[in-house]
Order: structure tokens, then C-alpha cells, then sequence
């Protein structure tokens, strides 16, 4: 069902972890649709982004298109890293099934909304960049109960 | 990937080559239809006049009370069809649970938008039917209860006998969805007052594409397959015969079994159940602990989902299944997870793993060191599971 692009950065997901102190951290998603993507930006003063991490809990294609989207926006200016679509990541992939399309919609949310937190804590604003929906910084269900 | 451990019998199992043997010459050699006049057609006929009657012996029903359909599936439409129109005069109020397979629930919602009534009953945090709340649904225009032997995802296994003790107490027909259970647990129809069972062939060994129907002698239910007067006229359609022939050697070797591979079965899946809760954190079964189908196991991996689980398990041979979401092609996690009040996030991370008789202890050995590092893994990229850590005081 997938495409060996998905498999291979599946089992093999390029910029796991996370950064201290990034300049800018963006999780979106929600555990009800079932995924949920964190990434982290290192930005530098010319507004290049040196490193980037991420952190997915989701299906194999919300890891995969996470992955992908980390390494499209590697090395990339905070412009060119905002035309990095959803669309752009699917490509890169070599394609998804038409129902985990929206895994990809979430990466390129993801990369808006770490952006979206860089411009904040610098007080600046990016072109083009709206706010990105955030839905999981309202869940707090503890759920340890249960187990 | 060298060897395949099969842990995903209650999806489906493999054909046992007895059943095979079984069927092969009604391909081949007595390959007439059974309906037909001339002697050569006799064997046909003979075998399906035969293996309905082992069926029938393996839930003390009469041969005459067992009718063949295409599957599970077909059973439950027909059981749930049938009767909301042979008794809609009646009523018009159908009973069911919240847990019941799709072929139940989606054939409830068709009968709702014929201008029927279905409640659909709340089950315990364990998925057990609550008597009480199923008898106050019981009104004078209710025609049906339909309430599954045994739930396909988490195992439970409901209060048949009771069930159809109320059922019986109210003068109300009483269908069980036993395509799970049939086979595997005792079944008895009149000790349990069940007027209609569904069973499935692939569930036990045998043939896909044929089930059954037992309807008690008496219930009025009509046709559902329109044609010739095969099964009483109330399942038109030429005999499959290798398939029922087969489905009846899978049952002749399931009832021959049942006490032993109950044992085997249980011991084994108590095994893998321990060792999970055990050695992997934050992980639950999901179903009752004891009253479960022998050979069900169903566990939820907190801070993870279950498509990557399942695709990891593949890698290493081994097959399981997920009430997740992803893997049907629909975003909603597990409408029987939900139901026994799992959060969204959680039912996303369930893994069923279903044994048979032929599973090892060392296949579960393997299997449940293989979650273990998968879990880990899983975690260590789940922003869940980073939340979670930094809120109880690092790493």
C-alpha cells in the first residue's frame, strides 16, 4: 500500500529527537484523528534553518511524510522552507494512498506552525505564514488511570 | 523475512488439509448438484444431507434447523432483514449492542432508515452486555435481540445463556452473531434459548465464502436469497457443496478438539498476556481477563499507534491486527474500543494478536520480545510519550 519511499523513511526516519531551546517548536494534530506531529527548528540569524527534528506519534505515513518534510527544509531559508507544501512532500514520496493524503497536510502544518512559534519569540513576521490550527496544547486528558 | 507467525486467527485460519481432503473429490468426482434427479448427483446430495447434521450436533440443534448462506456476514443480514420484515406487524423495535460486528451494526442502520427502531446497548468497561439495562430495553413493539456470542476485537464473550433466558422470559426472538465462537467455545441453543445463529466456515479451519443459519423450528423468517427451492426455499442458490462439506470436516475436527485446544489455547494466551502487562509499561488488555475467547488476546500500547505497530510486527514475520483506524481505510478508531471508554488516543494504539491451536510458546516468546524493542522505538518518536516524560520529572 505504500510506495518504497514511505517504507524506507518509515523504518529509517530521517532527524528523530528534539532540540533544547529551538527557535521554534510546533506540534499539530490530534489524538482523535490518531496523529499527532511535533517538529523543532534551529534557525540561525540569517533565518536558515540549521537543523530541524521531529517527533510523530501516527500511522506509517504521518512518520514518513514527518521525515520527509524535515529533509526538505534542512539547509533551507524560513521563505523557502514556507513553500515547502504538502504536495511537495507527497512527491518526494513518490505518492500516498488517497487516505493518508492528509498526513501530509499535517507535515506541512507542522513545519507552518514551528515557524509560526520562531516568529513569535522574535517578534517578527513571515510573509505569507497564517496561524497554524494547534489543537493538541488545549488536550489535557490524563489518561493513566486507566492503565 | 523467513518464517510467517500467524497471530490473526479471529480475521481468519487456515484450512486444515483434513478439510481439503475433505473437499477435493466434490470438485473433481461427485461434482453434480445436489438438486438433480439422477443418482450420480446422489452423493452431492448425500454429503450436504450429512455434514448439516454435524453441524447441527456441534450446537445441539436438529439437521433441519441449519441452513447454509455464504458466510457470517450473509447470516447476520439475513437473521436481521428477515425477520424485521416477517414480524414487522409486530413491531418494530430491534435490540442490539454497541460492540457488534459491522454486518450487524450497518444492517441495524439500513432497518433504521426502513422506518425501524434499534437501541443499541451500552456495554461494561470490559465489554460485557449489562442484563439489567438489556431487559428495561425489552418493549412491547420489540421483535429481535441480536447480541454477539463473542466480540470479534476484544474477545468477551456475553451472558448468552441469560440473554436468552430474558429473551424467552418476553416472548422476543433472540439472534446471536456466533461467527467468533462458533467452534471454539460450547454452544448449546437450547440451554441457551437462541431462536437464530450465525457461524462462519473460515473461523474454524475451514473453506471461505460458507456459513450457516441455525433458525429454531417455529420462528417464521422468510426468504432472503430469492430463486430455487434449495434450503427449504429460504436460501435459494445451487449448494456450495465442497464448501459446506468442508465447513462440516472443520467442525467434525473442532468439536473433536474443543476440551484440549480450550486448554492449550487459554494457557497459552494467559501467558502472552502476562508477559505483555508485565514487561512492557503502560500497556492493558482491553476485554474481560478470563471471560474471553481462548484463544484472544487485545492490548493497547499507551503513547503509540497502531498502523506503525503493525508494520513493524510485519517486518518481523509476524501478523497481528489493529483496531485502528488506519488499517481499515477509516480515520475513527474501534467503535468497540470507544465503547468500553477508551480515549481516541489510546484505541488508536490497540494490537490484537488471536492464537490457534498450532501457536508455540516460542512464536510468543519471540513475538512479545519483538514488541518490546518495537514499543520502545515507537515511543521514543511519540510526542505523546516526550509530554508525558517531561511532565513526570525528566528522563
Amino acid at each position: 500500500m505504500y510506495s518504497e519511499k514511505v517504507m524506507d523513511h518509515f523504518n529509517n526516519p530521517r532527524n528523530v529527537g528534539e532540540i533544547e531551546n529551538a527557535s521554534g517548536v510546533g506540534t499539530v494534530g490530534n489524538a482523535k484523528c490518531g496523529d499527532i506531529m511535533r517538529m523543532y527548528l534551529d534557525i540561525d540569524e540569517n533565518g536558515i534553518i540549521q537543523d530541524v527534528k521531529f517527533k510523530t506519534f501516527g500511522c506509517g505515513a504521518a512518520v514518513a511524510t514527518s521525515s520527509m518534510a524535515t529533509e526538505l527544509v534542512k539547509g533551507k531559508t524560513v521563505k523557502e522552507a514556507l513553500l515547502v507544501t504538502n504536495k511537495a512532500v507527497m512527491e518526494a514520496l513518490d505518492g500516498l494512498p488517497p487516505v493518508k493524503v492528509h498526513c501530509s497536510l499535517l507535515a506541512e502544518e507542522a513545519i507552518h506552525a514551528a515557524l509560526w512559534d520562531y516568529a513569535e519569540k522574535n517578534n517578527i513576521v513571515i510573509e505569507g505564514l497564517e496561524k497554524p490550527v494547534n489543537d493538541i496544547a488545549e488536550k489535557e486528558e490524563d489518561v493513566s488511570e486507566t492503565y | 523475512m523467513s518464517k510467517v507467525i500467524y497471530l490473526d486467527n479471529a480475521a481468519t485460519t487456515q484450512v486444515y488439509p483434513e478439510v481439503v481432503e475433505a473437499m477435493t473429490p466434490f470438485f473433481t468426482e461427485y461434482y453434480g448438484n445436489p438438486s438433480s434427479i439422477y443418482s450420480f448427483a446422489g452423493e452431492a446430495n448425500k454429503a450436504v444431507t450429512k455434514a448439516r447434521e454435524t453441524l447441527a450436533d456441534l450446537i445441539n440443534a436438529k439437521s433441519e434447523e441449519i441452513y447454509f448462506t455464504g458466510g457470517g456476514s450473509e447470516s447476520d443480514n439475513w437473521a436481521l432483514k428477515a425477520t424485521a420484515e416477517a414480524y414487522g406487524n409486530k413491531g418494530k423495535h430491534v435490540i442490539t449492542t454497541k460492540i457488534e460486528h459491522h454486518a450487524i451494526l450497518h444492517t441495524c442502520q439500513y432497518l433504521e432508515k426502513k422506518g425501524y427502531e434499534v437501541t443499541y446497548l451500552d456495554v461494561d468497561e470490559y465489554g460485557s452486555v449489562k442484563l439489567d439495562e438489556l431487559e428495561k430495553a425489552i418493549r412491547p413493539d420489540t421483535i429481535l435481540i441480536s447480541v454477539m456470542t463473542a466480540n470479534n476485537e476484544i474477545g468477551t464473550i456475553q451472558p448468552i445463556e441469560e440473554i436468552g433466558q430474558i429473551a424467552k422470559k418476553h416472548g422476543v426472538l433472540f439472534h446471536t452473531d456466533a461467527v467468533q465462537a462458533f467452534g471454539h467455545i460450547d454452544i448449546d441453543v437450547e440451554k441457551m434459548n437462541i431462536d437464530m445463529l450465525s457461524a462462519s466456515g473460515h473461523k474454524i479451519n475451514g473453506p471461505k465464502g460458507i456459513g450457516l443459519m441455525y433458525i429454531r423450528k417455529g420462528v417464521k423468517i422468510r426468504s432472503f436469497i430469492h430463486g430455487g427451492a434449495q434450503e427449504r426455499s429460504r436460501r435459494a442458490g445451487t449448494h456450495n457443496v465442497p464448501g459446506i462439506v468442508g465447513f462440516a470436516k472443520a467442525a467434525e475436527l473442532a468439536k473433536a478438539s474443543l476440551g484440549e485446544r480450550i486448554a492449550y489455547e487459554t494457557e497459552l494466551r494467559d501467558y502472552l498476556i502476562e508477559r505483555v502487562l508485565k514487561e512492557i509499561p503502560f500497556s492493558r488488555l482491553n476485554g474481560e481477563r478470563q471471560k474471553r475467547l481462548p484463544n484472544n488476546t487485545n492490548f493497547c500500547f499507551k503513547f503509540i499507534e497502531g498502523e506503525s505497530l503493525l508494520i513493524l510486527l510485519d517486518q518481523k514475520g509476524i501478523c497481528g491486527s489493529s483496531g485502528s483506524a488506519c488499517t481499515s481505510g477509516s480515520l475513527d478508531p474501534s467503535h468497540v474500543l470507544l465503547a468500553i471508554g477508551l480515549p481516541h488516543e489510546i484505541a488508536h494504539g490497540s494490537l490484537r494478536l488471536t492464537l490457534s491451536e498450532k501457536t508455540t510458546k516460542e512464536e510468543i516468546d519471540f513475538t512479545v520480545d519483538e514488541l518490546k524493542s518495537i514499543v520502545d522505538r515507537l515511543r521514543s518518536m511519540s510526542p505523546l510519550y516526550e509530554d508525558f516524560v517531561k511532565k513526570n520529572g525528566g528522563k
